[in-house]
């Protein structure tokens, strides 16, 4: 009579075999990225290109163009993979996703004061520089507003931070001085990777490897959240340092993150969906899974945007969006008829 | 070992919902704290624990200051079942009951011999072995009960502090989860427990902690401390009751007219 059968999980991948799978996939994306391009340099210009001794041009394409868009979108996955995993494991809040603390919001205003200011068109680098000012900002009038409430005020208080700056970017528009300044940053916002340096990489890079690690760090006590507060603490968990680990880890990585790409939505939030079933739901095995999972899908995105050849160039931003917002609806309806059968 | 708390006051602004309170578990005890609702047992209780911010008072283990002892340290003295029986994720009642050796070591993943072993005897305790590869999550109430009680054994702590074991549970379910606790108890572990049930509290408990309004309103012998005069001061109720095996039995009949 017992319906065990029924609720019996699936077998699961082996953990290490799973990590293994998604990195090989990674790196095989990341060599597809690197031979992957329009303006006649595919697979077949580039070995042109070699054979006909203009092999120098062929390198300059590879290492100035496709190699820092690559690491990027593969860096900047993996950050709003792990952050996303993290802050739902935290939250204990399947909608949480990086900007639910307000990191993305603050960040964006700081480089769309960039742009409007005009200083990043005198100095490149001011930009991301700014952006990442931004999302540090977010930490300490996170810490300040809510430093010493529980989930509910953090999420409130992340709210309100993202109103506010997102308010902010909004009157950078509504007074931007010409037409091209406002275009400037509506598309700055939408998104990319397109167009970054080896220097972008350089600058961001150490963020976001600093956020891993101190995002890494919580990861125990997260499993340990699934019991509620109560029951953590007294396994003893520290709450504060976890929250503390949390809020500064998302934004120092996704910070940096938003700094050199802009917004790229949706990643975050669909990733750490795809891969809980696969890590048996563990929220700490599931931030790594959820990494390299973001690392694949952003990869591929920028692939795919690559490919797609329309008048104006598909932002990165915008095609995470259109493919992560029907498979979030998609997996919504799968769990609703799981918990509903 | 000797849990000791002295003086516990809890103020949340100005009011005090644990005021002045006194209280002491040992090894192979087991204590009932029973109160009416808003009495401020489960307060207290995470007083004791160490985990309420706004507590004032001492509290000690064999003497020493509890909060002197390093959180991981301390975790593995005093294990606590919450009354919040709510587990996120789909996780599996194995994957649960292993997250009592967190003190111990690691999270899931990397389950030290040892700890397998205190896992399996948790389990065992509660007889959970069929359950463990479902999640939580669909698991009866009952049954969800039995597995978080596992996660609490299986920290395989001197001391355990539960907040409302049998909640919402069928008299079979009850009985169960009131055996398993009074096994643990004799097997010299100090249990105290936060209990409504007053008939449960009179048959399985050595001595029963009455709370009010704050403070504690009698400490003894449960046939001595559930007196009809009592029971109609603290809980406003008229109670029958006789003997069975030796043992004073209570039924709550009727509350009193108030005023």
């Amino acid at each position: 009579m017992q319906p065990i059968g029924r609720f019996q999980l699936k077998t699961a991948i082996p953990y290490p075999l799973l990590i293994g799978a998604l990195a090989l996939l990674l790196a095989l994306l990341m060599a597809v990225s690197m031979i992957t391009g329009p303006a006649g340099a595919g697979l077949r210009d580039l070995s042109a290109m070699f054979a006909s001794g203009r092999s120098e041009t062929a390198w300059i394409i590879i290492r100035e163009i496709r190699l820092p868009r690559t690491i990027l979108a593969v860096m900047i996955g993996f950050t709003l993979g792990l952050a996303g995993a993290a802050l739902q494991g935290f939250l204990r809040n399947p909608l949480a996703d990086p900007g639910v603390i307000g990191v993305t919001s603050t960040a964006s205003l700081g480089a769309v004061l960039a742009l409007y200011t005009g200083i990043s068109a005198v100095f490149p680098l001011a930009l991301p520089l700014m952006a990442i000012a931004g999302g540090l900002s977010c930490v300490l009038i996170l810490q300040g507003l809510a430093g010493r409430g529980g989930v509910l005020t953090l999420i409130l208080a992340g709210v309100a931070i993202s109103s506010l700056a997102g308010a902010g970017a909004s009157l950078a528009l509504n007074l931007s001085p010409n037409p091209y300044a406002a275009l400037e940053i509506v598309f700055w916002m939408l998104g990319s990777v397109t167009d970054r340096s080896l220097e972008h990489v350089a600058l961001a890079a150490p963020f976001m490897v600093a956020g891993w690690l101190i995002l890494g760090w919580s990861a125990l006590s997260l499993d340990a959240l699934s019991l509620g507060e109560d029951a953590a603490a007294s396994l003893g968990v520290n709450l504060k340092r976890t929250r503390a680990l949390i809020v500064v880890g998302t934004a120092v990585s996704v910070g940096a993150a938003t700094a050199v790409a802009g917004g790229i939505g949706f990643v975050g939030l669909v990733v750490p969906h795809l891969m809980r079933p696969l890590v048996r739901h563990s929220p700490s095995r599931l931030l790594l899974a959820s990494g390299l999972g973001g690392g694949v899908l952003l990869c591929a995105s920028d692939i795919v945007v690559r490919l797609v050849a329309t008048g104006t160039e598909l932002r990165l931003g915008v095609v995470t969006a259109l493919i992560g917002a029907p498979f979030f609806l998609f997996l919504v309806m799968r769990a609703r008829v799981e918990l509903e059968a | 070992m000797r849990l000791e708390a002295r003086d516990i006051v809890v103020a949340i602004g100005s009011r005090r919902i644990v005021d002045g309170v006194s209280l002491s578990v040992s090894s192979g005890e087991m204590i009932g704290l029973i109160g009416p609702n808003g009495a401020g047992k489960s307060t207290l209780l995470r007083a004791v624990l160490g985990i309420c911010e706004k507590a004032s008072g001492s509290v000690t283990l064999d003497g020493v200051d509890l909060m002197s002892i390093p959180a991981r340290e301390r975790a593995r003295c005093i294990a606590f079942l919450p009354q919040e029986r709510r587990v996120e994720w789909r996780l599996t009642a194995r994957d649960i009951v292993t997250l009592g050796r967190y003190p111990h070591q690691a999270g899931f993943g990397r389950t030290a011999p040892e700890s397998q072993a205190a896992v399996d005897r948790a389990i065992e305790a509660v007889d959970g072995g069929r359950l463990l590869d479902r999640p939580v999550a669909v698991l009866s109430g009952g049954e969800r009960t039995r597995i978080l009680l596992a996660r609490a054994l299986a920290v395989e702590a001197p001391i355990l502090l539960v907040d409302e074991p049998i909640l919402a549970l069928d008299p079979y379910h009850q009985l169960h989860v009131m055996e398993i606790l009074k096994e643990r108890a004799r097997s010299g572990i100090g249990v105290l427990a936060v209990i409504h049930d007053l008939a449960f509290a009179a048959r399985f408990m050595d001595r029963v902690v009455v709370m009010n309004e704050g403070g504690v309103a009698a400490d003894g012998p449960p046939a001595e401390v559930l007196s009809a005069e009592r029971l109609a001061q603290v809980y406003e109720i008229d109670a029958l009751s006789g003997e069975e095996a030796g043992r004073r039995w209570i039924l709550p009949w009727a509350r009193r007219p108030s005023g």
